[in-house]
Formats: structure tokens, sequence, C-alpha cells
């Protein structure tokens, strides 16, 4: 082994070298947005239940009211970064191609940050009436 | 590198053993739960689009909302949203699961088949408990 290589801590050597390249940071992240995912898909369904069968007038309505629309944007938000780190977690386990998995991990993106945003802008001209 | 490959010798060159996969491994209920986990949300990932479709149809006016609602009643439209509701309680509840483990907690083997019995029993009362109330909430048996 070189000198410089010996300049390295072993954490700095093996650091970066799991299937993800990075730390904890997303594990712990995901253990957030779930527990803030329970609360919040409970509150979703009962929203839903109450929206069933309900005219076009009344779930515009609804959604568009304060509480129901911040309870719907905390669930979007919250959950389209759970199923951002959930997606790339079985991507590095199964796409082991370099090039394959970068377009994976590229399209999980794109994919979250376009359904996301969609949400959200229906949420806002639900709740803005434009 | 370079020292590394120089030192090679035939035995160092022969394939390394890999560690085995999901195939070598007996059938546990645990095993098959956490392939669940896996699979639901993959399902969920997707699902997601519902939402959209759903959201972006009220936004969008009444025509939109009727065609969506059209779809949600028919039968494949009930079939899916009974998956994804399924779905979505099944990973919540596996997600419960895991939050536990988290704290250290339900690693014996007892309890490891409690949680992943109650996950699953759990999952299917709670989604027909869900649609039950549904059903009632759209004016029940008419």
């Amino acid at each position: 082994m070189s000198e410089r290589a010996q300049m390295r801590t072993a954490l700095g050597r093996v650091r970066g070298l799991g299937a993800a390249h990075s730390g904890t940071g997303t594990f712990w992240h995901q253990r957030v947005t779930s527990v803030a995912g329970v609360a919040l898909t409970i509150a979703v369904i009962v929203i839903v239940i109450a929206l069933l069968g309900r005219s076009h007038a009344t779930v515009v309505q609804v959604l568009g009211s304060p509480i129901v629309a911040i309870i719907m944007l905390l669930f979007i938000v919250n959950m389209a970064y759970h199923m951002w780190i959930g997606l790339q977690e079985i991507i590095v386990d199964y796409v082991h191609e370099d090039l394959l998995k970068l377009a994976s991990l590229l399209a999980n993106t794109f994919y979250v940050f376009t359904v996301g945003f969609a949400c959200v802008y229906a949420i806002f001209k639900l709740s803005f009436g434009v | 590198m370079a020292e590394l490959e120089a030192g090679a010798t035939a035995a160092s060159r022969r394939p390394r053993p890999l560690s085995p996969h999901l195939q070598v491994y007996k059938m546990t209920l645990t095993f098959v739960m956490s392939g669940f986990h896996r699979i639901t949300g993959f399902a969920l990932y997707f699902g997601m689009v519902l939402v959209a479709w759903w959201l972006l149809a009220a936004a969008s006016g009444p025509n939109a909302y009727a065609y969506f609602e059209w779809f949600a009643g028919s039968l494949i439209g009930r079939l899916v949203l009974f998956g994804y509701s399924w779905a979505l309680i099944h990973h919540m509840l596996g997600g419960i699961r895991h939050l536990i483990w988290d704290t250290e907690h339900g690693f014996e083997p007892a309890e490891r088949e409690l949680l992943a019995m109650a996950t699953i029993v759990g999952s299917i009362l709670l989604t027909l408990v869900v649609w039950v109330i549904g059903y009632f909430a759209m004016g029940g048996p008419r």
C-alpha cells in the first residue's frame, strides 16, 4: 500500500463503497417519512371516504379548504420523498449495469417530481380557484 | 491497484464466491412478508398516478371528474382501487413493524411470527373495514 493511501482513516477508505455510494442519510429520512406517512395516510383515507360519491362541486370545495389542502400537500410531498428513496433502494439492489442504473435513477427522480408536482399543482388550483 | 495485479496468483484470480441470494434460503413467513413489503411499496409507487389523476380531474372540471368517477366505479377500476387500498394498508402496517424493529424490539422468533401474522391479517381486515365504511358512505345498499 502506498504512503498516500495510509494517510486515510479506515472509515475514509470504506465510506461510499456501499451499493448506494452514500451514508445513512436516506435510511433516516425513510424512517422520518414513514412515521409522518402513517398519520398522513390515515388522514387521507378518511378524506377519501368522506368524498366518495360526492358531487364535483363538493369535492372541489372540500379539497380546496385549508386544512384538507394542507393535509393533502403534506401527504404528497412526504410520500413523494419516501417513494423516491424506496425506489432508489430497489434500483441499487437489482440494477448493476452502470448505464442502466444511471438511467433508472434518473427516471426515478423525473417520475417522482412529475407526479408530485402534478398533485401539488392540482391542490393549489383547487385551493386558489384559478 | 497496480501492486495488487502484479502480485496476483492463479489462486487469487479464480472467481470469488458470491454471497447467496434469495433462492438458497428456506421460505419463511417473515421472508415472504419482507418481499411483500417491497412489492407493495413498488406498486404504490405507480399507484400514486391514480392519486394524481383524481386530484387533477377534480381541478380540471366536472367532465374530467365524471370520467375519473366512471373509471373508479367500473369493475376494473374497483379491482385496482381495492388492490391499491390493500397495498397501502399492508405497506403501512409492514412499515410500523419495521419501526418497532428499529427500536430493537420484536426480534424473538415468536414475536417475529406474531408481527408477520398481524401485518397480513390486519391488512386484510382493515382493508375490508375501509371498504365497508366506504360502501355505507356512498349510501349503502340501494
